[in-house]
């Protein structure tokens, strides 16, 4: 018996050595960090953070330090929520020269500036699947212009704007044929090609218009970023796929040493486009527009585009070459330094602006690529960041001289110096980061403080929800020499690239209601008087209106199967934040969200016979409940007149139809 | 000494252009605050209109049943401004008369007239506060919305503050130096006396 005993003692003892363990990255916040991202219940944010929504096609706005969620702009995807893409106003806005389509993938947001700093005007995004740029007007947080882009394919290297927003860009992620499309995919090398679109965008009203399209030799144009200061008139895209494989990228569009960053004289092509060079190519693309007084979109068809051919026009185009499949080509607050960063090179090189003018003047190139220059990889070269870590793709700045690398396989954003080119400081991200972002860390003036990491994986980092989990953001203070995590929280959609701005600069001029005097929509309803309900044939149109807490008419007959009703509704309120909704039993679309002022327009096709409720579906007020209604649905050829009404117009008791 | 001094002359022309503000500026406030108008919403009353967030104002009040609020029911913003015309160019008669007496009646007509324009405000508020429509979708038994003639009340949700405005001040100061400087003349014409 002792001796078992001993026995146990001994398998008690292995049993009890856990062995050594993997250092946890579960949690290294220290300090006062929750101090530093508590906003009191009622108190504001400091910054607005707009966060593209990546597969969900639509822009975030998020409070910062807080990390408060505070709306959802519908933008390239349809949103039931508050009927965009549904309502008929809406429709034209997610028109395309291909249809109507319901969604897309939106990547990276640009906002407005002025003079290089954010001037709080508009935001810009792109949709990389079917490629388009939409402009959001600040004021409502609305989507108020989306600009089809033809001849591209795979709209990432967008919507980067210049200084002063003269330009804002589109780049071919896919080079597709331009002019006859249907040839072999295998002809890539002899049919496919990459354009750099550069849309122009009025100074007063923010109206895009496709000014040139520079046609590139086929690769795929991956990120860009306008010059600034002293390299403002300049655009340069960050390539891979220069070896022109069609197939298996992953292997055959890593195997040159360098591709390249092209660096596109966007002032030289302007004067060629004056001077009468640029070539008029047919094509079809639209152009939707949101009036916010008619408060409808409309959607033009365009069918033409001036196109600039670098190999025929010189000076316009030179190719910097840049290691190993670049993502990144970040330009920083003094516009000298350009940063590449090739996502499977080992160092980070970072290019002179001045010295790529001085190898130009001196014509230092190595070669040509399809008739374009390349420049001399060492003449242009300012200096290497030496083992910055594994796969760099993004650069912020701040406005002290720092660059913050983001790197997707060591999971770290990297803090480095852009004069010595020496590493500060490495936090790790949880986990896989994307792009990064400091709060005009795009602009000539940072305002610094922050950087963001935006992550693709979350694994352990929340509570589980099942296989499919939330992407993340996280909050770091740059305040002092070494960063500091602060916060973090998930995000809905796949954040890409995110802006941000001080809020006082949005903040204020954000729109309460829409006046409905400036109300132009062509089936408004002013004031309740002249509510009504016409019919055309088989088109019947509802003028509702809605205020609290009644929809006018509220009682409709006289409505058969086989027509088509068309809800106008009208929100009479003119006052700040109450909206009123519009929802119909079994319509096969969804609801409207209608703001005061507004009118908006709900298509309806009744399928059966019956009394088919109505009402509203955002709570505006005590009665709210009450706000409902009911229309009639005969079978086709019923004798039951056209009858609607409110109160007391509808409340005598009628006979019930013999049968 | 039954001639005015050379204060009151002075007076009198101080006590025009207090006046005269009116005609610019407004003269009572209402104030209102709910949990869901943390903003707060406010009516100011001229001379001659009645400004601010009146719609919101309108809007709200159909739960109550009180009647909506128009310039155009108001046979008092026609009357105001020709009866402070009248009032003023009063100021100029006491002025050519220069006599005391003239000056006595001129501060008595203004505190009658105040008095008169207070009492007709407060059956303004009582008759909105009072008279609501029997279909009002919201009924509290006893319960009147009458706003108060000057301070703070409470309301079902709404806190409500009553109070002069800038135009109001303007007319206060000018009963102030027509009382202190009747007070004052009078006195002064006593001590004369003896």
């Amino acid at each position: 018996m002792k001796r078992f005993l001993g026995l146990f003692c001994i398998l008690g003892a292995v049993a009890s050595i856990q062995g050594c363990k993997m250092k946890n990255a579960g949690s290294v916040v220290e300090g006062d960090a929750a101090s530093k991202v508590y906003v009191a219940p009622g108190k504001y944010d400091e910054l607005y953070n707009f966060v593209s929504g990546g597969f969900n096609g639509q822009v975030s706005v998020y409070g910062l330090p807080s990390g408060r969620l505070l709306k959802i702009i519908p933008v390239f995807s349809v949103n039931p929520e508050s009927g965009y893409g549904y309502s008929e106003e809406s429709k034209p806005m997610l028109t395309t020269s291909q249809g109507f389509v319901p969604w897309d993938d939106q990547h990276h947001l640009a906002l407005s500036q002025t003079n290089g700093e954010q001037d709080g005007r508009w935001l810009f995004a792109n949709a990389n699947n079917s490629p388009r740029i939409a402009r959001i007007d600040l004021k409502s947080f609305r989507t108020a212009e989306i600009l089809e882009i033809p001849n591209s394919a795979g709209n990432h290297s967008s919507p980067f704007i210049t200084e002063n927003t003269e330009y804002t860009i589109a780049g071919t992620r896919f080079s597709v044929p331009v002019g006859n499309e249907d040839v072999p995919v295998s002809s890539f090398k002899d049919n496919f090609k990459s354009t750099a679109s550069f849309i122009s965008i009025d100074k007063e009203s923010g109206r895009m218009k496709i000014a040139f399209q520079i046609i590139l030799p086929g690769m795929d144009l991956d990120l860009s970023r306008a010059g600034k200061g002293p390299s403002h008139g300049w655009f340069f895209f960050s390539t891979y796929n220069t070896e022109q494989a069609h197939t298996l990228l992953e292997v055959n569009a890593s195997k040159k040493d360098k591709d390249y960053i092209v660096a596109v004289n966007w002032k030289k092509a302007e004067e060629y486009v004056k001077a009468g060079k640029g070539k008029k190519l047919k094509t079809s693309y639209v152009h939707n527009v949101w009036n916010e007084e008619t408060h409808s979109a409309v959607s033009t068809k365009e069918t033409e585009v001036i196109t600039l051919d670098p190999a025929e026009l010189k000076d316009l185009v030179y190719m910097i070459p840049c290691p190993k499949s670049p993502h990144g080509c970040d330009v920083d607050p003094s516009g000298e330094y350009i940063v590449g960063s090739g996502k499977l090179a080992a160092l980070i090189p970072v290019f002179s602006f001045s010295k790529l003018q001085d190898a130009i003047s001196k014509k230092q190139f190595e070669g040509e690529y399809h008739n374009i220059p390349v420049l001399d990889y060492t003449k242009v070269l300012y200096g290497e960041v030496q083992k910055p870590g594994l796969g760099p793709l993004h650069t912020e700045f701040d406005d002290k001289g720092n660059a913050y690398t983001s790197f997707f396989i060591s999971s770290e954003i990297v803090k480095w110096n852009l004069k010595d080119l020496k590493i500060l400081d490495r936090v790790p991200t949880f986990y896989s980061i994307g792009h990064l972002m400091v709060p005009g860390g795009d602009t000539r003036k940072p305002y610094g403080k922050y950087v963001m990491a935006y992550n693709k994986i979350t694994k352990d980092r929340y509570l589980p929800t099942g296989p499919e989990l939330a992407q993340s953001a996280q909050l770091y203070s740059i305040e002092g020499d070494k960063m500091k995590l602060l916060l973090d929280f998930p995000t809905v959609g796949e954040p890409h690239y995110a802006q941000a701005i001080p809020a006082e600069k949005v903040r204020d001029k954000s729109i309460k209601i829409f006046d409905i005097f400036k109300n132009k929509n062509p089936y408004v309803t002013m004031g309740e008087k002249n509510a009504k309900v016409t019919r055309k044939g088989n088109r019947v149109d509802v003028y509702m209106t809605a205020i609290r807490s009644h929809l006018n008419p509220d009682n409709i007959e006289g409505v058969f199967l086989g027509d088509t009703v068309y809800f106008h509704v009208t929100n009479l309120e003119q006052d700040w934040d109450i909206p009123h909704g519009f929802a119909i039993k079994h319509a096969a679309s969804a609801e409207l969200l209608i703001m005061p002022g507004e009118t908006a327009t709900l298509k309806y096709v009744p399928t059966r016979v019956g009394i088919v409720p109505f009402y509203c579906t955002d709570f505006c007020s005590a009665l709210h409940q009450e706000m409902q209604g009911y229309l009639r649905v005969s079978p086709r050829g019923a004798k039951v007149p056209l009858k609607f009404g409110i109160g007391e117009s509808v409340s005598a008791p009628t006979v019930a139809a013999a049968k | 000494m039954r001639k005015l001094s050379k204060l009151s002359k002075i007076s009198i022309f101080i006590v025009i252009g207090c006046i005269l503000t009116l005609y610019f500026l407004p003269m009572w406030r209402i104030e209102l605050r709910a949990p869901q108008y943390p903003e707060g919403i406010s009516m100011k009353i001229h001379i001659n209109d009645v400004k601010g967030d009146v719609e919101i104002i309108n809007g709200l009040n159909h739960y109550i049943g009180m009647k909506t609020i128009h310039k155009e029911d108001f046979k008092e913003f026609v009357y105001l401004p020709y009866i402070l015309g009248a009032f003023m160019a009063l100021g100029l008669v006491v002025l050519m008369w220069n006599r005391k007496l003239g000056y006595y009646c001129w501060t008595l007509l203004f505190i009658l007239f105040g008095i008169a324009a207070m009492y007709d405000f407060w059956q303004w508020e009582y008759d909105y506060g009072h008279n609501l429509d029997p279909s009002a979708p919201i009924k509290v038994p006893g319960m009147a919305y009458q706003p108060p003639l000057i301070g703070y009340k409470k309301m079902l949700n709404f806190e409500a503050l009553s109070q002069p405005d800038t135009g109001g001040w303007f007319f206060v100061m000018a009963g102030l130096i027509l009382v202190l400087v009747s007070f004052f003349e009078w006195r002064k014409s006593k001590t004369e006396k003896i």
